[in-house]
């Protein structure tokens, strides 16, 4: 008896380590990366590195330069560009695989989206390059499709799978109760399915979207090869953009080891975060609001 | 719980031989895009003379490359720039000592999309374009349509010596930077406006591109990259050393495969590659790093001394 409770205590704690981990690793990250920003604003002040647009650390025959704007509005550019793709599709698949589909096509369409999520990013940009790159250049009759448009597409494929499979749950989650009543009263099918379970399930939809978003932004290597990379201010999304993310994968491996840039770099990293961290908080409270209401 | 330790300790144990497997005799050969592909088939071309041995040859650009050596994380870095004065100083508070060998002279060659008519340009003139002063190719004797800049990333040593020797000035914020020598060639193949810069031996004998002839000025005259002679006799103006830097004098491994690039066998798979072979020049500065010594006459050019590499 004395055995058996002493394993059970141990796998407790087992647990709780694991869990430990996580937060460990979070916090560990965060304060690495605030006390290696630090060091970068030794020489840049906040606002010029925010909002100034001109990056050129490797500057030779101009003074070095440390301004993330363009970037900042590249990567929001690009993801909400991505969400604005992803989401009618995403919600549309979702609404189907619950409500439309017979079991059987649900069997078969549900691990497709999954294996969706685990194509590996280089592949996505490479038919970025190859495919859609051509096909925006021609639409467009632009002279090149390495621009945001490009990005946003390939995001909103990866963005996909995480967006249909939450929606869908949260669609599921939705009580019978509602169909049923929502029936009884006349409704049309589609009417239950548009007016009575998406806004039932809006607050889980919204969560999807915040959390294919919150992917979206920290990808780096599809729109490293699919954007272009130019440092220019975007003004469409017809335009080459570098996002953050891109510019810390490029210049990250050469880098000097504690230089100003290399702080910078790092400085880039710590914002990367909190955007991030900001979007999925708030998709976490919608989320833990919307499991309220449905209990 | 005891089973968990046991296949713990064992996987462990796995990993670290592994690791010790790796590091006996793998010579690890890290940077320059432009210099990878020739670099490749030189080591393919070694481990198939010399079984037993093995190098792995990987890119990252010249900047990684030599951020590597400094680091001490591979043997030889290949770069296309020189290494910098900044790079110098890091590797010596880490005591690394970089030595520079010359393997290969390439020709910076400058391409257009196929239906471009600009066929020729000055290196003013290329500057103006790359740093954004030029912008319709009407401008420089072609279309009125705007040019599209296509260049590298700032990891990559001929982004920074296009900066410092073609366009002595800072690169236009409109440049897209592309991830390599071959993902320019692309985008130049698909894009009419486009204008590129590879390493020779990217784009030679290529379908959909044009290699742009480069004066230095007009009265001198405009020459193409892709014809040897323009380059060894220093017509062709942008020209460069392709480098590779070790840690100190190379030693074991890493020395004989240095040697098999700079013999005669390796200078012809260089040229093979659509680069050009190293003049004599180089071969004595090579010779003097790597503690040769040098009797003129001896041998011709590009030959091994005798009993240091052997076939």
């Amino acid at each position: 008896m004395g055995h058996s409770r002493f394993k059970e205590k141990m796998i407790h704690g087992l647990f709780f380590l694991n869990g430990l981990v996580a937060v460990i690793v979070l916090v560990g990250i965060f304060a690495l990366l605030v006390t290696k920003s630090i060091s970068a604003f030794r020489e840049i002040s906040l606002s010029q590195f925010l909002f100034s647009a001109n990056w050129n650390p490797t500057a030779t025959f101009v003074a070095p330069s440390y301004g993330i704007w363009s970037m900042i509005v590249s990567t929001f550019m690009v993801s909400l560009g991505a969400l604005c793709i992803a989401l009618p599709l995403g919600i549309g698949t979702a609404a189907y695989l619950s409500d439309v589909a017979s079991a059987r096509v649900r069997e078969i369409v549900k691990p497709i989206v999954e294996i969706l999520a685990g194509i590996p990013s280089v592949v996505i940009g490479f038919l970025g390059i190859v495919l859609v790159g051509p096909v925006i250049a021609k639409v467009f009759h632009t002279t090149n499709g390495l621009n945001a448009l490009n990005g946003s597409i390939l995001l909103a494929v990866m963005a996909l799978p995480t967006i249909i499979s939450l929606s869908e749950d949260a669609l599921k989650s939705v009580p019978k109760s509602f169909e049923e009543a929502s029936l009884a009263l006349g409704a049309t099918k589609w009417q239950t399915l548009v007016r009575v379970k998406i806004p039932a399930a809006l607050s889980g939809i919204i969560a999807a979207s915040m959390l294919g978003m919150g992917r979206a932004i920290g990808e780096t290597m599809t729109v490293l090869m699919a954007t272009g990379c130019a440092l220019e201010m975007p003004k469409s999304f017809l335009d080459s953009v570098l996002t953050m993310t891109s510019t810390i994968a490029i210049e990250l491996g050469e880098v000097p080891y504690n230089t100003t840039h290399y702080y910078a770099l790092f400085a880039i990293g710590l914002v990367l975060f909190i955007i991030t961290f900001v979007i999925n908080m708030i998709s976490d409270i919608i989320l833990h609001r919307y499991e309220k209401v449905i209990k | 719980m005891k089973r968990f330790m046991a296949s713990a300790a064992f996987a462990t144990a796995l990993v670290l031989c592994c690791s010790m497997c790796y590091a006996e005799d793998m010579v690890q050969v890290k940077g320059s895009d432009t210099l990878i592909n020739v670099v490749q088939k030189l080591a393919e071309e070694y481990m198939a003379k010399k079984p037993g041995t093995a190098i792995a040859v990987t890119g990252g650009g010249s900047g990684t490359g030599i951020a590597a050596l400094v680091n001490k994380k591979c043997d030889i870095a290949n770069s296309s720039r020189g290494i910098k004065a900044q790079e110098v100083a890091d590797a010596n508070v880490k005591g690394v000592d970089p030595k520079r060998i010359v393997v290969a002279i390439d020709a910076l060659s400058i391409i257009v999309n196929a239906n471009n008519p600009v066929n020729q340009l000055t290196v003013e003139q290329i500057g103006k374009i790359y740093r954004g002063e030029t912008s319709n190719w009407k401008d420089v004797g072609g279309n009125d349509s705007p040019i599209t800049l296509y260049g590298r990333q700032s990891n990559s040593g001929t982004y920074d010596f296009m900066k410092e020797n073609v366009m002595r000035g800072e690169y236009s914020s409109k440049l897209k930077s592309m991830n390599g020598n071959a993902q320019i060639v692309e985008a130049i193949k698909q894009d009419a406006s486009g204008i590129g810069y590879v390493g020779v031996g990217y784009a030679k004998d290529l379908a959909g591109i044009n290699i742009v002839s480069v004066a230095l000025t007009p009265v001198i005259g405009y020459f193409s990259p892709v014809d040897p002679i323009n380059v060894k006799n220093g017509k062709y103006p942008i020209t460069r050393p392709l480098n590779q830097y070790t840690n100190g004098i190379p030693v074991k491994t890493a020395r004989d495969f240095i040697l098999y690039e700079l013999s005669a066998a390796g200078q012809a798979i260089v040229e093979k590659e659509g680069f050009y072979a190293i003049p004599d020049e180089y071969q004595r500065y090579n010779d003097n790093v790597l503690g040769r010594s040098y009797e003129l006459g001896s041998r011709q050019k590009s030959m091994p001394v005798q009993g240091e590499y052997s076939k």
